[in-house]
């Protein structure tokens, strides 16, 4: 039953009031997360452990190519943990290759198979999705696999798969819904193209792929795709890794040139046509160049676009609540309590402006964001100094200013750059690279020679760099670093 | 007279070539001696120390190639096709291992060279205070003075004296990465770490490896359960341990074979086997008897044999200092070798009087399953300041890639050791699973900060990796609840 309510006229107080009691009889929920993605499913967990009647409302629309998937949202799905998994599947390859030097011996030819690697990700995909929904009901957070848009204050109309409607209400809100991969906007581009939504489900190798985009989904999927031994080109409009340290993102391209993987710069595709049908089959792709009318044709069994992910939040019924989205990107802008400009609906995750989109920051969000609705917390979500890292090849692991974005603010005479090559010990043997990779911090001279920036690229950066990340929240200076003593022999000493 | 040099150093390894360098820096005359005793099986090797020959370069690289044997396995579960069954050759792995290993004894000549020290391939001895004998392996002998002396003549493998046999028939870590044939089914005896990580990596590349412990793993290490879980994961890896059991006899069979006789401590019996290779890892004492330290009064500890040095390296005569595995009370690392004889050189020739800093040095166990920490253990953390005193923090977690792979992550497990009251500091963080050293390394310059661990919480995860696991640590262990956490 719908149920009309005027704004509550003094949001603080109602909280306050109901700091720790749910609120009785007036709504359905005490709050109603849309989104069962890495940030929404984190809020509702951490509300209901203080006894909130909790709803998550989740739904995939399909891919133009028809694909589809549980609860979980993005990165368990179609981001971080399927990435990650065929990332280790071309790593493994590159041990294969290692491994006949220190000693071991099978078969010439060693090929990979698609669907084995698929099939197993996918299974241990589908074990997560099945998790949360046994996390979810055993912390009673109800569940519903519908799609969720406003249609009045604090009212949601949820739309199932056949298309049944309810309406529930709520005292608040969370939007987490983040996003999903754009399109190119060219003929052909929904009907025969791929994107990250599809590749990690595909049922069918990829082949002779063409990525196009520069981001780091991109060089991510090109590089694995490289690893397991496919013929990948990469079509880049202008930049690679826009917002990264470009000095780091230069060498993660010239890595992957060196591994095999061609790069067509400076053009951007304006057709990609059929060929052949098939799984996969042949399409044309016809590109022209960003700076001259050259135009170039090639063939390809699968395209992959990544250039970038809306969020989604044009449908969700924004506008009948009075929500404010930044029109052009889609973004909500909220404050530092992840408030949204109306009082009782927040946001969090991917869909945030101006904030990283990174699980990690969406969980913190989440959580704490709820701690201090529901538990008097006052902790706000620290976006500052938040580490990540690029699962390329040869991966890349930051945190903080990049060289560039340290001289624009400080300028170039404030800052110092410490650097160095290294050559990975496990590499010498099997004689890989020896010059390639490469570590940076820098430090603000002004400051006590404080670490600003830390980059790393090389093997196991992700795990290189956690480390580094939480010395750098204690304030690291380089007199702190270089009293340190090295663990040896391994790549973090450098 | 004058002396011929303004610092001589004993010893060519990670301590000794580094303070050398160092000094030559400043444009001081130095001259550096290594000598190589051969071991009692007649293995030697060339300039670099323990760490290049017999350590932990050659170490890394065999454990590595465990490692890569493991990543096959796994590969065929992301897609891999490998055709059954995967043969390890020992010769080949020995042969890239050893060839890496004197293209670093040539850097070091080379290195040494170009920074203008003097390098004579000759053992060294004390005549006086400032005067050294040097013996070269033909006999030839050289008189060196020089105003600074640093001794960094490091140690080298014990053998256990009350077994009969054990010095003809069995070898150490010295020769183990020198054999040019597989070692074929060995036992590496005792449980020092070098006995874990040598028993580790020969059962990842095929060997019968079966491990003797007398009493406690890991000596030195946590207790509490660190060491356990390390010892646990490498039975379940295959490694065979005969614990609570020491060998009392070592005999040559007619088939070359090795028969090995032990007591067992707890069911009061004695047993025998037959191996290829007996290993002996029982300690290491430091290489100082044929120094002559007598002669100028340079004090030992009368129980290790090391030599006793302040905190400024300093040993009992003026002038002359020692660094590395060879002084009493430091931890016997590389990097710890290295940065004491830096900053030595430095304090000597530089104007500078920064001490090395021996406190929160992290380290890492190569075994299997790597084990990295720092700073304090559990027991140390709770004799220093009580149980009450102190939060630990711990979690059992699982690797992603792991998942795939279908590998078994029991013993993957986080702990940080905190004190209890307000602030939090965080007073010890220990570490198993894959990739142990590059985890810790950060978390050990966060410590060195006085991080705390409300900061290690505020710090925002990399995902997916293992290391964010340290940062999402939230079960304590006085609460008693089960400490399985989930990655998403």
């Amino acid at each position: 039953s719908v149920q009309a309510h005027k704004e509550e006229d003094n949001p603080e107080k109602t909280m306050e009031v109901n700091g720790l009691a749910p609120v009785p009889n007036s709504y359905d929920y005490d709050l109603i997360v849309i989104g069962g993605g890495s940030g929404g499913l984190a809020a509702a967990k951490e509300a209901a452990k203080y006894e909130k009647k909790v709803m998550v409302l989740d739904f995939v629309t399909p891919t133009p190519q028809g694909s589809s998937w549980g609860l979980g949202g993005t990165c368990v799905n179609v981001g971080c943990i399927p990435k990650k998994l065929m990332h280790q599947a071309a790593l493994l390859g590159q041990a294969l290759q290692d491994s006949r030097k220190f000693g071991w011996q099978f078969t010439e030819e060693v090929k990979h198979n698609w669907m084995t690697m698929t099939e197993s990700v996918q299974n241990y995909i589908g074990s997560l999705n099945w998790g949360y929904r046994v996390t979810l009901r055993d912390t009673k957070v109800t569940y519903e696999n519908a799609y969720g848009e406003f249609v009045g204050p604090h009212t949601i109309k949820a739309t199932n798969k056949k298309g049944v409607e309810k309406l529930y209400t709520a005292e608040r809100f969370i939007i987490a819904t983040g996003e999903r991969p754009r399109y190119l906007g060219i003929p052909g581009d929904k009907e025969h193209c791929i994107s990250s939504d599809d590749l990690f489900s595909l049922p069918y190798c990829p082949g002779k792929t063409l990525v196009v985009g520069a981001s780091y989904v991109a060089l991510e999927c090109a590089g694995f795709l490289a690893g397991l031994g496919l013929d990948v080109t990469v079509m880049v409009r202008s930049i690679l890794l826009r917002g990264f340290d470009q000095d780091m993102a230069n060498k993660i391209g010239e890595y992957m040139t060196e591994h095999g993987v061609t790069f067509i710069r400076e053009f951007v595709p304006i057709k990609v046509e059929q060929v052949e049908e098939g799984t996969p089959g042949k399409l044309k792709v016809t590109a022209r160049s960003t700076t001259g009318n050259q135009m170039i044709e090639g063939e390809y069994n699968t395209v992959l676009l990544a250039i970038g992910r809306d969020p989604c939040t044009r449908k969700i019924g924004l506008d009948k609540v009075g929500v404010n989205i930044n029109e052009k990107t889609g973004k909500i802008p909220v404050n530092d309590e992840e408030q949204t400009n109306v009082p009782y609906i927040y946001a969090i995750g991917d869909i945030l402006q101006d904030k990283l989109e990174l699980t990690p920051v969406a969980i913190q969000a989440g959580r704490l964001l709820v701690r201090r609705l529901y538990a008097g917390a006052t902790a706000k979500c620290d976006y500052v100094n938040v580490p990540t890292t690029v699962f390329t090849p040869l991966e890349y692991g930051a945190c903080g200013y990049s060289e560039e974005t340290a001289v624009e603010k400080f300028g170039e005479e404030n800052i110092e750059v410490y650097h160095s090559h290294f050559w990975p010990l496990e590499w010498t043997v099997p004689s890989r690279d020896n010059n390639k990779c490469y570590a940076k911090i820098i430090c603000n001279i002004q400051d006590n020679e404080r670490v600003i920036g830390f980059h790393v690229l090389g093997p196991n950066a992700g795990e290189v760099t956690q480390g580094f990340a939480a010395a750098i929240k204690c304030g690291l200076t380089k007199e702190q670093l270089d009293s340190t003593v090295g663990i040896h022999p391994v790549c973090a000493e450098v | 007279g004058k002396n011929e040099y303004d610092l001589l150093v004993i010893g060519g390894g990670s301590g000794g070539l580094a303070c050398a360098k160092e000094a030559a820096q400043f444009g001081r005359k130095v001259a550096v001696l290594d000598y190589v005793d051969p071991s009692p099986q007649g293995t030697t090797w060339g300039l670099g120390g323990t760490c290049v020959n017999v350590g932990c370069i050659p170490k890394k690289l065999m454990h590595q190639a465990a490692l890569v044997g493991s990543a096959l396995k796994d590969a065929q579960h992301y897609g891999w096709n490998i055709s059954q069954p995967v043969h390890h050759t020992w010769s080949v792995m020995a042969q890239a291992v050893q060839n890496y290993v004197k293209s670093l004894n040539w850097g070091h000549r080379v290195q040494l060279q170009d920074k203008k020290v003097k390098y004579f391939n000759m053992k060294g001895s004390f005549s006086d205070p400032h005067t050294i004998r040097g013996l070269t392996k033909a006999g030839k002998e050289t008189v060196i003075t020089a105003d600074n002396i640093v001794i960094a003549t490091g140690g080298r493998p014990k053998y256990p004296t009350d077994i009969a046999g054990a010095l003809e028939h069995g070898i150490t870590s010295d020769d183990l990465f020198w054999l040019k044939e597989s070692p074929g089914k060995t036992l590496p005896s005792f449980i020092l770490y070098v006995s874990l990580e040598c028993a580790g990596f020969l059962t990842g590349i095929g060997l019968d490896t079966t491990v003797m412990m007398r009493s406690i793993p890991l000596r030195g290490f946590d207790q509490a359960q660190m060491a356990s879980l390390v010892t646990e994961h490498m039975e379940s890896y295959g490694t065979k341990f005969l614990k609570r059991c020491f060998p009392t006899k070592v005999e040559k069979l007619k088939s070359n074979r090795l028969q090995v006789t032990w007591k067992n401590a707890d069911l009061d019996t004695e047993e025998t086997d037959s191996f290829d290779t007996v290993m002996w890892a029982v300690g290491r004492a430091p290489d100082t008897k044929t120094l002559n330290l007598e002669t100028v009064g340079v004090k030992t500890n009368s129980e290790t044999g090391k030599i006793i040095v302040d905190a400024s390296e300093a040993t009992s005569v003026p002038h002359i200092y020692a660094i590395g595995d060879i002084t009493e009370g430091r931890p016997e690392l590389t990097p710890t070798a290295i940065a004491a004889g830096k900053l030595l050189a430095q304090r000597l020739f530089g104007q500078s009087s920064e001490l090395m800093d021996y406190v929160n040095v992290p380290t890492t166990v190569f075994t299997p399953l790597e084990y990295g920490c720092v700073g304090l253990s559990e027991e140390a953390a709770v004799q220093c300041h009580g149980s009450d005193n102190i939060e630990v923090y711990h979690a059992y977690y699982k690797p992603l890639e792991f998942t795939v792979a279908e590998r078994d992550a029991t013993q993957c497990y986080i702990k940080m050791v905190c004190l209890r009251e307000r602030e939090q500091r965080i007073l010890g963080l220990h570490f198993i699973g894959p990739n142990a050293g590059e985890v810790i390394q950060g978390f050990a310059l966060g410590i060195k900060c006085g991080a705390t661990y409300p900061q290690m919480m505020k710090t925002v995860g990399i995902h997916p990796t293992c290391a964010e696991e340290v940062t999402k640590l939230h079960i304590t262990k006085r609460s008693g609840l089960d400490a399985t956490v989930t990655g998403c």
